[in-house]
């Protein structure tokens, strides 16, 4: 019988804060195991050890922000046979995609003395707006258990079962009343795809959409539910403008209310 | 072997086992006596800036923590802490005592989780002539083994108190959403009893590593708390006269921005230069550690001042110790608060807030409007206030060994840089070595 070659996994990092690679790092119980299924061929956060492509699994984390990040993701693509971007960053521009609705000459200027030092697009965008992407991961940072039902479903070249619905349905399965219904509390659950275990309505306080917007998401309904408990146009612009800001459905939505204002 | 008369180049592109992106650049010329001059060192910090500063104009004060918190995935914890209670500075609010243990709890997991993934995990196989954990797993399974349950000790607290390790949402200002309760916290002490030995037994080990002939006259700066060892009160001082409250930081330090870093450099007005974390923190509040960690950290000889920044790894062995005896004294002494947190109102004005991350002070500093939206923001970042010392250190250790070969110097310059446990992605808010032998 041939043996079959442990897959290679590289792991790719943009404009980002490391988490949602570290949760790899993460998964003590877990990490010994996936490292003898696989090599780690490119992972500079963990290993100095570099195999060339191509690779069998691209993790990427981080999005697209410089001018020369829009040329390697180009060329991880094609070293990569499956590419999945995992986290908020990746699949919808993160937190930092908060400069696409402001003025970039203006934020360096803010923060940095030379800013002609500085080499910035002026949007921060999800890879899958440069590349072909086969899987996105999502959340801020993703779920540990997510990530490894994905490595596990693209090693064994099958579907990843990571579903689309949203926190509500997480908190009706572990018995969290709703917060808005029993206390008051303004929640982005009904729009925010399920993956955290519902943490938030949890903790008594509100999803605030660190894992974006969920499939079909109704982000009207919800935000007229926000305007009866009070919250203004103003509220709903930052609501929906944090770290999915990018995301389609909640970029729509704030525009709305941004003009509203 | 080098050739006489000649210069290299010394690159790395992209540093490995480092949080982000930066590089390494090192021009040195090969005299004919047979020793080095180091004509340039820079670290290249390339992480894409994320302008976090400016986009947080605008924003509600009670998202500060949430927000900050995603500059840095490996210390989330001191970016809420720093943010949470620059904010309630201005509301001018004080937190119970049970609240304050909770922050003081959480900090601790942050420390244990992030000292021992950096110890263990990215800088012991420096140590130990390995590319990595896992490849250091083999040979010594039980070392990699124990550090990965006590990393995940760390995580678990973190995630019982905060919700989840990375960017928990408890935390806010004025206490927590919700507060765990005494069982809660009491299942964690057999662990944290397993996890003094571990914590010792790793000191054992990293104690026994060769460490280099490499002393520096730094100026270390942290903060200084009257009764306790720091996390985020107390004033910020240093070996060297600085001693200040926190709303006179930028009165004594300043922020630089140089060309090949998308990270600021900061240095003290008067003086230059200077070095936070760990070895800061230790030779500055040793007084302040429990008797068991002075006595580990002294049957190694490892007592203030501690001047070689090798050996940081040892007192992040005896940092992870003490955050676990605090982390039994803080449970033992738990009593679920009354209610998660106390009610907090803006009101116009400017608040100040600095934490000893695990790698350094990180110092935050807003003002808000009488509506609670932020107006201004400031923060200065471990990594970035390290990045001139790292450069000095560079440009001090090379001549020492120069007469290493390219691959052998590189490593050495590696292992220095990580040293200070950079994380990169914090200071941009870095790592590639890139040497030149001219
Ligand atoms: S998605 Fe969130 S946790 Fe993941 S890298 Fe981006 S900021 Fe960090
Ligand atoms: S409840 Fe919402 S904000 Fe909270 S962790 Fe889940 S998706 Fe993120």
């Amino acid at each position: 019988m041939a043996i079959r070659k442990a897959p290679k996994l590289a792991v790719w990092k943009f404009a980002s804060c490391d988490g949602c690679q570290l949760s790899l790092l993460d998964c003590e119980d877990e990490l010994l195991a996936v490292a003898g299924q696989v090599q780690l061929a490119y992972f500079p956060e963990a290993t100095s050890a570099v195999m060339k492509g191509p690779y069998d699994l691209s993790l990427v984390e981080g999005s697209i922000t410089t001018p020369h990040d829009v040329k390697r993701i180009q060329q991880i693509r094609k070293q990569s046979k499956f590419l999945v971007t995992i986290g908020a960053c990746a699949t919808s521009g993160g937190i930092q995609a908060l400069r696409n609705f402001g003025d970039v000459e203006e934020y360096t200027r803010y923060v940095y003395a030379h800013p002609e030092y500085i080499e910035t697009l002026q949007q921060s965008t999800p890879i899958a707006q440069h590349v072909f992407v086969d899987f996105e991961l999502r959340g801020c940072p993703i779920n540990k258990m997510q990530l490894l039902e994905v490595l596990n479903a693209f090693l064994n070249e099958r579907k990843p079962n990571i579903p689309r619905y949203s926190v509500c349905i997480e908190c009706k399965r572990r018995g969290t009343p709703c917060v808005m219904v029993s206390k008051g509390i303004p929640c982005m659950g009904p729009v925010t795809q399920a993956g955290c275990d519902a943490l938030c309505p949890a903790y008594n306080r509100g999803c605030f959409g660190c894992y974006g917007p969920m499939e079909a998401p109704n982000p009207e309904a919800l935000s007229a539910s926000w305007k009866s408990m009070g919250k203004d146009e103003n509220d709903l612009v930052r609501a929906y403008r944090t770290y999915n800001a990018h995301a389609e459905a909640f970029q729509r939505e704030s525009e709305r209310h941004a003009q509203q204002r | 072997m080098p050739s006489k008369g000649k210069s290299r180049t010394i690159k790395v592109d992209y540093m490995a086992r480092v949080e982000g992106e930066g590089a390494l650049h090192i021009k040195l010329k090969d005299l004919p006596d047979g020793t080095v001059e180091v004509r340039d060192a820079k670290l290249n910090i390339f992480e894409p800036p994320r302008f976090f500063e400016a986009f947080l104009r605008g924003r509600e004060w009670t998202e500060a923590p949430d927000i900050t918190a995603r500059i840095c995935g490996i210390c989330p914890v001191a970016y809420q802490s720093s943010s949470i209670t620059a904010m309630e500075m201005i509301a001018g609010v004080t937190v119970p005592q049970s609240i304050r243990e909770l922050r003081r709890l959480i900090y601790c997991g942050e420390w244990i989780e992030s000292h021992v993934l950096h110890l263990a995990m990215l800088h012991a196989p420096d140590f130990l002539g390995y590319d990595d954990a896992i490849q250091m797993a083999q040979d010594h399974p039980q070392v990699v083994k124990d550090a990965l349950r006590l990393k995940k000790l760390g995580n678990d607290i973190m995630t019982c108190v905060g919700g989840r390790e990375i960017h928990p949402i408890a935390m806010k200002v004025g206490g927590f959403y919700k507060t765990p309760t005494v069982e809660e916290l009491q299942a964690f002490l057999p662990e944290l009893e397993w996890g003094l030995d571990a914590a010792q037994a790793l000191t054992d080990l990293v104690a026994t590593f060769e460490f280099p002939d490499f002393e520096r006259d730094y100026e270390f700066v942290a903060m200084r708390h009257p009764d306790e060892y720091p996390l985020w009160e107390g004033r910020i001082v240093s070996n060297k006269g600085l001693d200040c409250e926190l709303a006179e930081f930028f009165d004594y330090i300043e922020e630089e921005h140089v060309r090949h870093s998308t990270s600021l450099h900061s240095f003290i007005k008067a003086r230059g230069e200077y070095h936070v974390g760990p070895m800061a923190r230790f030779n500055l509040n040793f007084d302040q550690l429990t008797p068991l960690c002075q006595e580990v950290a002294e049957k190694y000889g490892v007592a203030p001042p501690v001047l070689n920044p090798f050996k940081s790894i040892i007192i992040r062995c005896v940092e992870t110790l003490w955050a676990i005896e605090e982390s039994i004294r803080i449970i033992k002494g738990y009593t679920q608060p009354d209610a998660p947190s106390v009610p907090v109102a803006p009101r116009a004005g400017r608040g100040y807030g600095c934490s000893e991350a695990p790698r350094g002070i990180c110092f935050h500093t807003y003002a808000i409007d009488d509506k609670g939206i932020i107006q201004d923001a400031r923060i200065a970042p471990p990594t970035a206030q390290n990045q001139k010392s790292m450069e000095s250190d560079l440009a001090l250790l090379v001549p020492t060994i120069g007469h290493l070969d390219d691959a052998a110097l590189t490593l050495k310059c590696e292992q220095a840089i990580r040293n200070y446990d950079p994380c990169i992605s914090c200071s941009c808010h870095f790592l590639k070595l890139e040497i030149d032998r001219e």
